[in-house]
Protein backbone atom coordinates (compact mmCIF):
# COMPACT_ATOMS: atom_id res chain seq x y z
CA UNK A 1 0.00 0.00 0.00
CA UNK A 2 1.70 3.21 -1.07
CA UNK A 3 1.21 6.19 1.16
CA UNK A 4 -1.06 8.85 -0.24
CA UNK A 5 -0.82 12.26 1.40
CA UNK A 6 -3.46 13.39 3.88
CA UNK A 7 -4.34 16.31 1.63
CA UNK A 8 -4.92 14.02 -1.34
CA UNK A 9 -7.12 11.85 0.85
CA UNK A 10 -9.17 14.87 1.86
CA UNK A 11 -9.96 15.22 -1.84
CA UNK A 12 -10.73 11.51 -2.16
CA UNK A 13 -13.22 11.44 0.68
CA UNK A 14 -14.91 14.53 -0.68
CA UNK A 15 -15.31 12.98 -4.13
CA UNK A 16 -19.00 13.18 -4.82
CA UNK A 17 -19.04 9.61 -6.07
CA UNK A 18 -17.52 8.20 -2.91
CA UNK A 19 -19.90 5.47 -1.69
CA UNK A 20 -21.91 6.23 1.43
CA UNK A 21 -23.86 4.04 3.87
CA UNK A 22 -26.76 4.10 1.48
CA UNK A 23 -24.58 2.24 -1.00
CA UNK A 24 -22.81 -0.01 1.46
CA UNK A 25 -25.67 -1.22 3.63
CA UNK A 26 -27.43 -3.23 0.89
CA UNK A 27 -24.08 -4.63 -0.27
CA UNK A 28 -22.97 -5.76 3.20
CA UNK A 29 -26.16 -6.60 5.12
CA UNK A 30 -29.39 -8.47 4.41
CA UNK A 31 -32.91 -7.47 5.37
CA UNK A 32 -31.89 -4.14 6.83
CA UNK A 33 -34.87 -2.89 8.81
CA UNK A 34 -34.67 0.69 9.91
CA UNK A 35 -35.76 1.70 13.41
CA UNK A 36 -36.51 5.31 14.24
CA UNK A 37 -36.49 7.74 17.12
CA UNK A 38 -34.84 8.37 20.46
CA UNK A 39 -38.12 8.05 22.44
CA UNK A 40 -37.53 11.46 24.04
CA UNK A 41 -37.60 14.11 21.40
CA UNK A 42 -37.57 12.93 17.80
CA UNK A 43 -35.83 11.11 15.01
CA UNK A 44 -32.54 12.39 13.69
CA UNK A 45 -32.04 11.67 9.98
CA UNK A 46 -28.28 12.26 10.35
CA UNK A 47 -27.99 8.88 12.05
CA UNK A 48 -29.67 5.83 10.54
CA UNK A 49 -30.05 2.72 12.64
CA UNK A 50 -31.71 -0.63 12.41
CA UNK A 51 -31.54 -4.40 12.45
CA UNK A 52 -30.03 -6.63 9.81
CA UNK A 53 -28.38 -9.93 9.10
CA UNK A 54 -24.66 -9.93 8.50
CA UNK A 55 -23.50 -13.25 7.05
CA UNK A 56 -26.49 -14.81 8.76
CA UNK A 57 -25.76 -13.19 12.14
CA UNK A 58 -28.36 -10.73 13.51
CA UNK A 59 -26.72 -7.35 14.15
CA UNK A 60 -27.66 -3.78 15.03
CA UNK A 61 -26.35 -1.25 12.52
CA UNK A 62 -25.83 2.42 13.44
CA UNK A 63 -24.59 4.76 10.73
CA UNK A 64 -24.00 8.41 9.90
CA UNK A 65 -25.91 9.35 6.79
CA UNK A 66 -23.94 11.34 4.27
CA UNK A 67 -25.78 12.25 1.10
CA UNK A 68 -24.31 12.30 -2.35
CA UNK A 69 -26.07 15.42 -3.53
CA UNK A 70 -27.35 18.57 -1.94
CA UNK A 71 -30.90 17.28 -1.51
CA UNK A 72 -29.81 14.09 0.19
CA UNK A 73 -27.45 16.07 2.36
CA UNK A 74 -30.11 18.57 3.32
CA UNK A 75 -32.32 15.72 4.43
CA UNK A 76 -29.62 14.20 6.62
CA UNK A 77 -28.09 17.53 7.75
CA UNK A 78 -24.76 16.64 6.09
CA UNK A 79 -24.35 13.78 8.58
CA UNK A 80 -24.08 16.18 11.50
CA UNK A 81 -26.23 14.71 14.27
CA UNK A 82 -28.28 16.46 16.92
CA UNK A 83 -28.49 15.03 20.46
CA UNK A 84 -31.50 12.90 19.48
CA UNK A 85 -29.30 11.11 16.94
CA UNK A 86 -26.85 10.04 19.64
CA UNK A 87 -29.72 9.12 21.94
CA UNK A 88 -31.26 6.95 19.23
CA UNK A 89 -27.86 5.27 18.79
CA UNK A 90 -27.67 4.62 22.52
CA UNK A 91 -31.22 3.30 22.71
CA UNK A 92 -30.55 0.79 19.96
CA UNK A 93 -27.15 -0.15 21.34
CA UNK A 94 -28.83 -0.97 24.67
CA UNK A 95 -31.41 -2.98 22.77
CA UNK A 96 -28.60 -4.88 21.03
CA UNK A 97 -27.12 -5.61 24.45
CA UNK A 98 -30.44 -6.98 25.63
CA UNK A 99 -30.68 -9.37 22.69
CA UNK A 100 -26.95 -10.13 22.61
CA UNK A 101 -26.50 -8.80 19.10
CA UNK A 102 -23.20 -7.31 17.95
CA UNK A 103 -23.33 -3.60 17.12
CA UNK A 104 -21.79 -2.34 13.88
CA UNK A 105 -21.21 1.43 13.65
CA UNK A 106 -20.47 3.03 10.29
CA UNK A 107 -18.86 6.42 10.77
CA UNK A 108 -18.89 9.23 8.24
CA UNK A 109 -19.41 12.67 9.78
CA UNK A 110 -17.77 16.08 9.87
CA UNK A 111 -18.83 16.26 13.54
CA UNK A 112 -21.78 16.89 15.79
CA UNK A 113 -24.04 19.73 14.68
CA UNK A 114 -23.34 23.16 16.13
CA UNK A 115 -26.57 25.04 16.70
CA UNK A 116 -28.94 26.55 19.22
CA UNK A 117 -31.29 23.58 19.38
CA UNK A 118 -28.41 21.11 19.66
CA UNK A 119 -27.06 23.03 22.66
CA UNK A 120 -30.50 23.37 24.22
CA UNK A 121 -31.06 19.64 24.06
CA UNK A 122 -27.63 18.85 25.48
CA UNK A 123 -25.24 17.98 22.67
CA UNK A 124 -22.37 17.58 25.15
CA UNK A 125 -24.37 15.42 27.51
CA UNK A 126 -25.62 13.18 24.69
CA UNK A 127 -22.09 12.48 23.42
CA UNK A 128 -20.68 12.01 26.94
CA UNK A 129 -23.42 9.53 27.79
CA UNK A 130 -22.65 7.47 24.70
CA UNK A 131 -18.95 7.33 25.54
CA UNK A 132 -19.67 6.05 29.02
CA UNK A 133 -22.43 3.62 28.06
CA UNK A 134 -20.64 2.19 25.03
CA UNK A 135 -17.62 1.58 27.24
CA UNK A 136 -19.64 -0.81 29.36
CA UNK A 137 -22.04 -2.22 26.76
CA UNK A 138 -22.10 -6.00 27.22
CA UNK A 139 -22.05 -6.96 23.57
CA UNK A 140 -19.39 -6.67 20.84
CA UNK A 141 -19.05 -3.32 19.05
CA UNK A 142 -17.17 -2.89 15.78
CA UNK A 143 -16.82 0.60 14.30
CA UNK A 144 -15.68 1.43 10.79
CA UNK A 145 -14.77 4.91 9.55
CA UNK A 146 -15.90 5.08 5.93
CA UNK A 147 -14.84 8.62 5.06
CA UNK A 148 -14.73 11.44 7.53
CA UNK A 149 -14.34 10.74 11.25
CA UNK A 150 -14.78 14.18 12.72
CA UNK A 151 -14.30 14.90 16.39
CA UNK A 152 -16.64 14.00 19.24
CA UNK A 153 -19.41 13.53 16.71
CA UNK A 154 -17.53 10.50 15.35
CA UNK A 155 -16.21 9.31 18.70
CA UNK A 156 -19.77 8.96 20.01
CA UNK A 157 -20.05 5.93 17.67
CA UNK A 158 -16.42 4.85 17.97
CA UNK A 159 -16.09 3.52 21.50
CA UNK A 160 -15.76 -0.09 20.41
CA UNK A 161 -13.84 -3.34 20.61
CA UNK A 162 -12.35 -2.92 17.21
CA UNK A 163 -11.97 0.24 15.13
CA UNK A 164 -11.24 -0.04 11.43
CA UNK A 165 -10.65 2.67 8.87
CA UNK A 166 -11.13 2.43 5.16
CA UNK A 167 -7.75 3.02 3.56
CA UNK A 168 -8.45 6.63 2.63
CA UNK A 169 -10.69 7.51 5.56
CA UNK A 170 -9.58 10.19 8.03
CA UNK A 171 -10.09 10.48 11.76
CA UNK A 172 -9.35 13.71 13.59
CA UNK A 173 -9.98 15.78 16.71
CA UNK A 174 -11.29 18.62 14.53
CA UNK A 175 -11.50 19.12 10.77
CA UNK A 176 -8.22 20.31 9.21
CA UNK A 177 -10.05 23.47 8.25
CA UNK A 178 -11.15 24.08 11.82
CA UNK A 179 -7.65 23.33 13.08
CA UNK A 180 -6.14 25.88 10.68
CA UNK A 181 -8.71 28.50 11.48
CA UNK A 182 -8.42 28.14 15.25
CA UNK A 183 -4.68 27.65 15.67
CA UNK A 184 -3.45 29.70 12.74
CA UNK A 185 -6.40 32.03 12.18
CA UNK A 186 -6.40 31.03 8.54
CA UNK A 187 -8.73 28.33 7.20
CA UNK A 188 -6.97 28.34 3.84
CA UNK A 189 -4.05 26.55 5.52
CA UNK A 190 -6.22 23.44 5.53
CA UNK A 191 -3.76 21.38 3.50
CA UNK A 192 -0.84 22.14 5.82
CA UNK A 193 -3.06 21.33 8.79
CA UNK A 194 -4.06 17.98 7.28
CA UNK A 195 -0.41 17.03 6.86
CA UNK A 196 0.59 18.10 10.36
CA UNK A 197 -2.35 16.63 12.28
CA UNK A 198 -1.71 12.89 11.69
CA UNK A 199 -5.16 11.88 10.55
CA UNK A 200 -4.68 9.07 8.01
CA UNK A 201 -5.50 5.41 8.51
CA UNK A 202 -1.77 4.59 8.76
CA UNK A 203 -1.37 7.27 11.44
CA UNK A 204 -4.25 5.73 13.40
CA UNK A 205 -2.65 2.31 13.25
CA UNK A 206 0.70 3.69 14.39
CA UNK A 207 -0.84 5.69 17.23
CA UNK A 208 -2.79 2.64 18.40
CA UNK A 209 -6.12 4.32 17.73
CA UNK A 210 -7.37 1.78 15.18
CA UNK A 211 -6.86 -1.95 14.79
CA UNK A 212 -7.25 -2.50 11.07
CA UNK A 213 -7.06 -0.72 7.73
CA UNK A 214 -9.52 -1.96 5.12
CA UNK A 215 -8.16 -1.68 1.56
CA UNK A 216 -10.20 0.26 -0.96
CA UNK A 217 -10.49 -0.27 -4.68
CA UNK A 218 -7.52 1.00 -6.73
CA UNK A 219 -7.58 4.81 -6.74
CA UNK A 220 -10.34 5.03 -4.14
CA UNK A 221 -13.61 3.36 -3.13
CA UNK A 222 -15.61 5.26 -5.76
CA UNK A 223 -13.82 3.33 -8.51
CA UNK A 224 -15.34 0.07 -7.38
CA UNK A 225 -17.86 0.26 -4.51
CA UNK A 226 -18.68 -3.44 -4.77
CA UNK A 227 -15.12 -4.65 -4.22
CA UNK A 228 -14.66 -2.16 -1.37
CA UNK A 229 -17.89 -3.45 0.21
CA UNK A 230 -16.54 -7.01 -0.09
CA UNK A 231 -13.36 -5.96 1.70
CA UNK A 232 -15.44 -4.39 4.48
CA UNK A 233 -17.47 -7.60 4.77
CA UNK A 234 -14.35 -9.75 5.02
CA UNK A 235 -12.78 -7.65 7.77
CA UNK A 236 -16.06 -7.29 9.61
CA UNK A 237 -16.77 -11.01 9.45
CA UNK A 238 -13.40 -11.91 10.90
CA UNK A 239 -13.86 -9.43 13.77
CA UNK A 240 -17.48 -10.29 14.57
CA UNK A 241 -16.77 -14.03 14.56
CA UNK A 242 -13.89 -13.59 16.95
CA UNK A 243 -15.66 -11.10 19.25
CA UNK A 244 -18.88 -13.06 19.65
CA UNK A 245 -16.84 -16.00 20.89
CA UNK A 246 -15.04 -13.83 23.47
CA UNK A 247 -16.30 -13.89 27.04
CA UNK A 248 -18.15 -10.63 27.72
CA UNK A 249 -16.08 -9.74 30.80
CA UNK A 250 -12.89 -10.25 28.83
CA UNK A 251 -14.37 -8.19 26.01
CA UNK A 252 -15.09 -5.27 28.36
CA UNK A 253 -11.69 -5.49 30.00
CA UNK A 254 -9.99 -5.40 26.58
CA UNK A 255 -12.18 -2.51 25.46
CA UNK A 256 -11.22 -0.52 28.54
CA UNK A 257 -7.52 -1.30 28.08
CA UNK A 258 -7.63 -0.35 24.41
CA UNK A 259 -8.48 3.25 25.32
CA UNK A 260 -6.71 3.22 28.67
CA UNK A 261 -3.29 2.97 27.09
CA UNK A 262 -3.70 5.85 24.64
CA UNK A 263 -1.78 8.95 25.68
CA UNK A 264 1.78 10.24 25.73
CA UNK A 265 3.28 11.70 28.87
CA UNK A 266 6.40 11.57 31.01
CA UNK A 267 7.53 12.66 34.47
CA UNK A 268 9.81 15.42 35.66
CA UNK A 269 11.64 15.44 38.94
CA UNK A 270 10.57 18.36 41.04
CA UNK B 1 -24.28 47.31 28.81
CA UNK B 2 -26.05 44.13 27.86
CA UNK B 3 -25.10 40.55 28.23
CA UNK B 4 -24.15 40.59 24.60
CA UNK B 5 -21.05 42.58 25.41
CA UNK B 6 -19.93 40.08 27.94
CA UNK B 7 -19.95 37.35 25.34
CA UNK B 8 -17.92 39.57 23.10
CA UNK B 9 -15.44 39.79 25.91
CA UNK B 10 -15.42 36.06 26.39
CA UNK B 11 -14.96 35.66 22.68
CA UNK B 12 -12.10 38.09 22.69
CA UNK B 13 -10.50 36.21 25.47
CA UNK B 14 -10.68 32.99 23.51
CA UNK B 15 -9.21 34.77 20.53
CA UNK B 16 -6.40 35.94 22.67
CA UNK B 17 -5.65 32.42 23.80
CA UNK B 18 -5.75 31.11 20.26
CA UNK B 19 -3.28 33.66 19.09
CA UNK B 20 -0.95 32.73 21.87
CA UNK B 21 -1.08 29.06 20.90
CA UNK B 22 -0.26 29.82 17.29
CA UNK B 23 2.84 28.09 16.00
CA UNK B 24 3.43 31.03 13.68
CA UNK B 25 6.04 33.49 14.92
CA UNK B 26 4.87 35.06 18.14
CA UNK B 27 5.15 38.70 18.86
CA UNK B 28 6.84 39.43 22.13
CA UNK B 29 4.82 39.08 25.26
CA UNK B 30 2.80 42.17 26.03
CA UNK B 31 4.13 44.07 29.00
CA UNK B 32 2.22 43.41 32.19
CA UNK B 33 -0.04 46.28 33.14
CA UNK B 34 1.38 47.44 36.43
CA UNK B 35 -0.65 47.52 39.60
CA UNK B 36 -3.82 45.55 38.88
CA UNK B 37 -5.85 47.65 41.23
CA UNK B 38 -9.20 47.34 39.56
CA UNK B 39 -11.34 44.40 38.53
CA UNK B 40 -13.57 45.01 35.54
CA UNK B 41 -16.33 42.42 35.26
CA UNK B 42 -16.43 40.85 31.80
CA UNK B 43 -20.15 40.20 32.21
CA UNK B 44 -21.62 43.48 33.49
CA UNK B 45 -18.62 45.80 33.02
CA UNK B 46 -18.89 47.04 36.58
CA UNK B 47 -15.57 47.80 38.25
CA UNK B 48 -14.45 47.08 41.76
CA UNK B 49 -11.25 47.42 43.74
CA UNK B 50 -9.19 44.32 43.27
CA UNK B 51 -8.84 43.94 47.00
CA UNK B 52 -12.61 43.94 47.52
CA UNK B 53 -13.11 41.59 44.60
CA UNK B 54 -10.56 39.13 45.93
CA UNK B 55 -12.06 39.30 49.39
CA UNK B 56 -15.36 38.40 47.74
CA UNK B 57 -13.77 35.19 46.37
CA UNK B 58 -13.48 36.76 42.93
CA UNK B 59 -17.21 37.13 42.52
CA UNK B 60 -18.55 40.29 40.90
CA UNK B 61 -20.48 42.11 43.63
CA UNK B 62 -22.65 43.73 41.01
CA UNK B 63 -23.85 40.84 38.81
CA UNK B 64 -22.70 37.74 40.73
CA UNK B 65 -20.46 36.52 37.91
CA UNK B 66 -18.14 33.92 39.40
CA UNK B 67 -14.87 34.64 37.69
CA UNK B 68 -12.04 32.21 36.97
CA UNK B 69 -9.83 30.96 39.76
CA UNK B 70 -6.39 29.43 39.68
CA UNK B 71 -6.20 25.85 40.92
CA UNK B 72 -4.56 27.09 44.12
CA UNK B 73 -7.33 29.60 44.83
CA UNK B 74 -9.95 26.93 44.22
CA UNK B 75 -8.21 24.47 46.47
CA UNK B 76 -7.91 27.04 49.25
CA UNK B 77 -11.63 27.79 49.31
CA UNK B 78 -12.66 24.14 48.92
CA UNK B 79 -10.46 21.75 50.89
CA UNK B 80 -9.88 21.70 54.63
CA UNK B 81 -6.68 23.50 55.44
CA UNK B 82 -3.60 21.30 55.07
CA UNK B 83 -5.64 18.26 54.01
CA UNK B 84 -4.62 18.14 50.35
CA UNK B 85 -2.24 15.54 49.01
CA UNK B 86 -1.45 15.86 45.32
CA UNK B 87 -1.29 12.96 42.85
CA UNK B 88 0.92 12.83 39.75
CA UNK B 89 2.06 16.43 40.11
CA UNK B 90 5.18 15.64 38.10
CA UNK B 91 3.38 14.29 35.05
CA UNK B 92 4.10 16.31 31.91
CA UNK B 93 2.96 16.38 28.30
CA UNK B 94 4.90 15.03 25.38
CA UNK B 95 4.37 16.07 21.80
CA UNK B 96 2.53 13.22 20.05
CA UNK B 97 2.05 14.88 16.67
CA UNK B 98 5.20 17.01 16.73
CA UNK B 99 3.32 20.27 16.98
CA UNK B 100 5.75 23.18 16.56
CA UNK B 101 6.88 24.73 19.85
CA UNK B 102 4.41 22.74 21.93
CA UNK B 103 6.99 21.77 24.57
CA UNK B 104 8.17 25.33 24.83
CA UNK B 105 4.68 26.58 25.46
CA UNK B 106 4.03 23.92 28.07
CA UNK B 107 7.18 24.70 30.00
CA UNK B 108 6.48 28.43 29.97
CA UNK B 109 2.96 27.83 31.31
CA UNK B 110 4.24 25.41 33.94
CA UNK B 111 6.24 28.27 35.45
CA UNK B 112 3.46 30.84 35.14
CA UNK B 113 0.72 28.64 36.56
CA UNK B 114 2.80 26.75 39.13
CA UNK B 115 1.55 23.43 37.87
CA UNK B 116 2.77 21.05 35.19
CA UNK B 117 -0.61 20.70 33.55
CA UNK B 118 -4.17 22.03 33.23
CA UNK B 119 -5.57 19.83 35.97
CA UNK B 120 -4.36 19.32 39.52
CA UNK B 121 -5.58 16.12 41.17
CA UNK B 122 -5.36 14.65 44.63
CA UNK B 123 -7.10 13.75 47.82
CA UNK B 124 -8.40 16.02 50.56
CA UNK B 125 -11.14 16.45 53.13
CA UNK B 126 -14.05 18.85 52.82
CA UNK B 127 -15.60 19.74 56.18
CA UNK B 128 -14.13 16.48 57.38
CA UNK B 129 -15.34 14.30 54.52
CA UNK B 130 -12.69 12.50 52.56
CA UNK B 131 -12.88 13.07 48.80
CA UNK B 132 -10.81 12.67 45.69
CA UNK B 133 -10.64 15.95 43.84
CA UNK B 134 -9.64 17.33 40.43
CA UNK B 135 -9.31 21.04 39.75
CA UNK B 136 -8.90 22.36 36.22
CA UNK B 137 -7.11 25.65 35.75
CA UNK B 138 -8.17 27.69 32.72
CA UNK B 139 -5.00 29.77 32.96
CA UNK B 140 -3.09 26.75 31.64
CA UNK B 141 -3.83 26.57 27.88
CA UNK B 142 -7.51 27.22 28.57
CA UNK B 143 -7.50 23.94 30.49
CA UNK B 144 -7.68 21.99 27.26
CA UNK B 145 -7.54 18.20 27.59
CA UNK B 146 -4.53 16.39 26.23
CA UNK B 147 -2.77 13.20 27.34
CA UNK B 148 -1.88 14.46 30.81
CA UNK B 149 -5.31 15.79 31.70
CA UNK B 150 -6.87 12.56 30.41
CA UNK B 151 -4.41 10.37 32.28
CA UNK B 152 -4.63 12.27 35.57
CA UNK B 153 -8.44 12.23 35.53
CA UNK B 154 -8.44 8.52 34.66
CA UNK B 155 -6.00 7.70 37.48
CA UNK B 156 -8.09 9.77 39.85
CA UNK B 157 -11.18 7.69 39.10
CA UNK B 158 -9.27 4.42 39.26
CA UNK B 159 -7.90 5.41 42.67
CA UNK B 160 -11.37 6.35 43.90
CA UNK B 161 -12.96 3.18 42.50
CA UNK B 162 -10.43 0.97 44.24
CA UNK B 163 -10.89 2.71 47.60
CA UNK B 164 -14.61 3.38 47.29
CA UNK B 165 -14.23 7.14 47.48
CA UNK B 166 -16.30 9.96 46.00
CA UNK B 167 -14.87 12.14 43.23
CA UNK B 168 -15.38 15.88 42.86
CA UNK B 169 -14.20 17.62 39.71
CA UNK B 170 -14.13 21.37 39.20
CA UNK B 171 -14.38 21.50 35.44
CA UNK B 172 -13.17 24.31 33.21
CA UNK B 173 -11.96 23.81 29.68
CA UNK B 174 -11.75 25.09 26.15
CA UNK B 175 -12.13 21.46 24.99
CA UNK B 176 -9.81 18.88 23.51
CA UNK B 177 -6.20 20.02 23.08
CA UNK B 178 -5.78 20.27 19.35
CA UNK B 179 -1.99 20.38 19.61
CA UNK B 180 -2.12 16.68 20.52
CA UNK B 181 -4.32 15.72 17.57
CA UNK B 182 -6.36 12.52 17.74
CA UNK B 183 -4.69 11.51 21.03
CA UNK B 184 -6.59 14.29 22.78
CA UNK B 185 -9.90 13.06 21.36
CA UNK B 186 -9.20 9.61 22.76
CA UNK B 187 -8.91 11.07 26.26
CA UNK B 188 -12.65 11.71 26.15
CA UNK B 189 -13.28 7.98 25.78
CA UNK B 190 -10.61 7.03 28.29
CA UNK B 191 -11.93 9.27 31.08
CA UNK B 192 -15.53 8.23 30.37
CA UNK B 193 -14.48 4.60 30.68
CA UNK B 194 -12.93 5.22 34.09
CA UNK B 195 -16.11 6.99 35.20
CA UNK B 196 -18.18 4.01 34.02
CA UNK B 197 -16.21 1.78 36.40
CA UNK B 198 -16.50 4.22 39.28
CA UNK B 199 -20.22 4.34 38.54
CA UNK B 200 -20.48 0.54 38.55
CA UNK B 201 -18.72 0.56 41.93
CA UNK B 202 -21.67 2.73 43.08
CA UNK B 203 -19.57 5.69 44.12
CA UNK B 204 -20.58 9.33 43.99
CA UNK B 205 -19.26 11.66 41.32
CA UNK B 206 -19.95 15.39 41.56
CA UNK B 207 -19.00 17.83 38.81
CA UNK B 208 -18.83 21.55 39.37
CA UNK B 209 -18.98 23.39 36.06
CA UNK B 210 -17.07 26.65 36.21
CA UNK B 211 -16.38 29.37 33.68
CA UNK B 212 -15.79 28.25 30.94
CA UNK B 213 -16.62 24.55 30.40
CA UNK B 214 -16.85 23.69 26.72
CA UNK B 215 -16.05 21.26 23.89
CA UNK B 216 -14.65 17.81 24.49
CA UNK B 217 -14.69 18.18 28.26
CA UNK B 218 -18.41 19.04 28.23
CA UNK B 219 -18.85 16.08 25.87
CA UNK B 220 -17.14 13.71 28.30
CA UNK B 221 -16.42 13.73 32.03
CA UNK B 222 -17.92 17.14 32.88
CA UNK B 223 -21.40 15.96 31.89
CA UNK B 224 -21.28 12.59 33.63
CA UNK B 225 -21.67 13.55 37.28
CA UNK B 226 -24.37 12.03 39.47
CA UNK B 227 -24.85 15.58 40.62
CA UNK B 228 -23.93 18.47 38.36
CA UNK B 229 -23.43 21.87 39.96
CA UNK B 230 -22.70 25.09 38.07
CA UNK B 231 -21.33 28.41 39.23
CA UNK B 232 -23.42 31.52 38.52
CA UNK B 233 -22.99 33.01 35.03
CA UNK B 234 -20.45 30.39 33.95
CA UNK B 235 -20.23 29.78 30.22
CA UNK B 236 -21.05 26.10 29.58
CA UNK B 237 -21.61 24.45 26.22
CA UNK B 238 -20.43 22.07 23.57
CA UNK B 239 -19.75 24.22 20.51
CA UNK B 240 -18.24 27.69 20.66
CA UNK B 241 -20.56 30.65 20.27
CA UNK B 242 -18.67 31.93 17.25
CA UNK B 243 -18.83 28.54 15.51
CA UNK B 244 -22.57 28.36 16.08
CA UNK B 245 -23.08 31.88 14.83
CA UNK B 246 -21.08 31.11 11.69
CA UNK B 247 -22.98 27.86 11.10
CA UNK B 248 -26.54 29.03 11.54
CA UNK B 249 -26.20 32.75 10.86
CA UNK B 250 -28.83 33.63 13.43
CA UNK B 251 -28.87 35.84 16.46
CA UNK B 252 -28.10 33.93 19.64
CA UNK B 253 -30.02 34.65 22.83
CA UNK B 254 -28.03 36.70 25.33
CA UNK B 255 -28.01 34.08 28.07
CA UNK B 256 -27.16 31.32 25.58
CA UNK B 257 -24.85 28.67 27.11
CA UNK B 258 -24.86 30.28 30.56
CA UNK B 259 -25.23 28.22 33.72
CA UNK B 260 -28.74 29.64 34.02
CA UNK B 261 -29.56 28.52 30.45
CA UNK B 262 -28.44 24.99 31.30
CA UNK B 263 -30.50 24.91 34.48
CA UNK B 264 -33.55 26.01 32.53
CA UNK B 265 -32.98 23.31 29.93
CA UNK B 266 -32.46 20.59 32.49
CA UNK B 267 -28.73 19.94 32.21
CA UNK B 268 -27.52 20.98 35.66
CA UNK B 269 -28.93 20.11 39.06
CA UNK B 270 -28.24 23.43 40.72
CA UNK B 271 -26.42 26.70 40.55
CA UNK B 272 -24.40 27.22 43.68
CA UNK B 273 -22.76 30.30 45.05
CA UNK B 274 -19.06 30.04 45.83
CA UNK B 275 -19.71 30.92 49.45
CA UNK B 276 -21.99 27.94 49.92
CA UNK B 277 -20.02 25.44 47.84
CA UNK B 278 -18.21 23.67 50.68
CA UNK B 279 -21.41 23.30 52.60
CA UNK B 280 -23.31 21.89 49.63
CA UNK B 281 -20.48 19.49 48.76
CA UNK B 282 -20.20 18.17 52.30
CA UNK B 283 -23.97 17.79 52.53
CA UNK B 284 -23.96 15.76 49.31
CA UNK B 285 -21.17 13.57 50.66
CA UNK B 286 -23.11 13.06 53.87
CA UNK B 287 -26.36 12.11 52.18
CA UNK B 288 -24.45 9.46 50.21
CA UNK B 289 -23.35 7.86 53.47
CA UNK B 290 -19.71 8.82 53.34
CA UNK B 291 -18.40 9.22 56.88
CA UNK B 292 -16.54 12.09 58.42
CA UNK B 293 -12.86 11.45 59.09
CA UNK B 294 -11.92 11.12 62.76
CA UNK B 295 -10.25 14.23 64.02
Amino acid sequence: MSRISAAKRLELIRNKNRPTVNDYIPMIFHNFTQLHGDRYYGDDPAIMAGLAFFMGIPVTVIAHVKGRDIDENKRSNFAMPHPEGYRKALRLAKQAEKFRRPVVCLIDTPGAFCGIEAEKRGQGEAIAKNLMEFMSLRTPIVSIVLGEGGSGGALALAVCDELMLLENALYSVISPRGFASILWKDPTLETQAAELMKITSEDMLELGVCEKIIPEAEGGAHNDPQSTAENISDFLFEAVQRLIKTDVDVLLKNRYEKFRKIGMFSFVHE
Amino acid sequence: MGLEDLFKTVRDRFKDKDEKSSPLPETHKKPEIPGNLLFKCPRCRATAYMEEFEKNRKVCAHCDYHSRLTWRERLDITADKGSFREFDGDMVSMNPIGFPDYEKKISRLSCECKTNEAVVTGECTIQGYRAVIGIMDSHFMMASMGSVVGEKITRLFEYATERKLPVIIFAASGGARMQEGIISLMQMAKTSGAIARHNEARQLYITVLTDPTTGGVTASFASLGDVIIAEPKALIGFAGRRVIQDTIKQHLPDDFQSAEFLLENGFVDMITDRKRMRKILSRLLKVHNYRKQEE
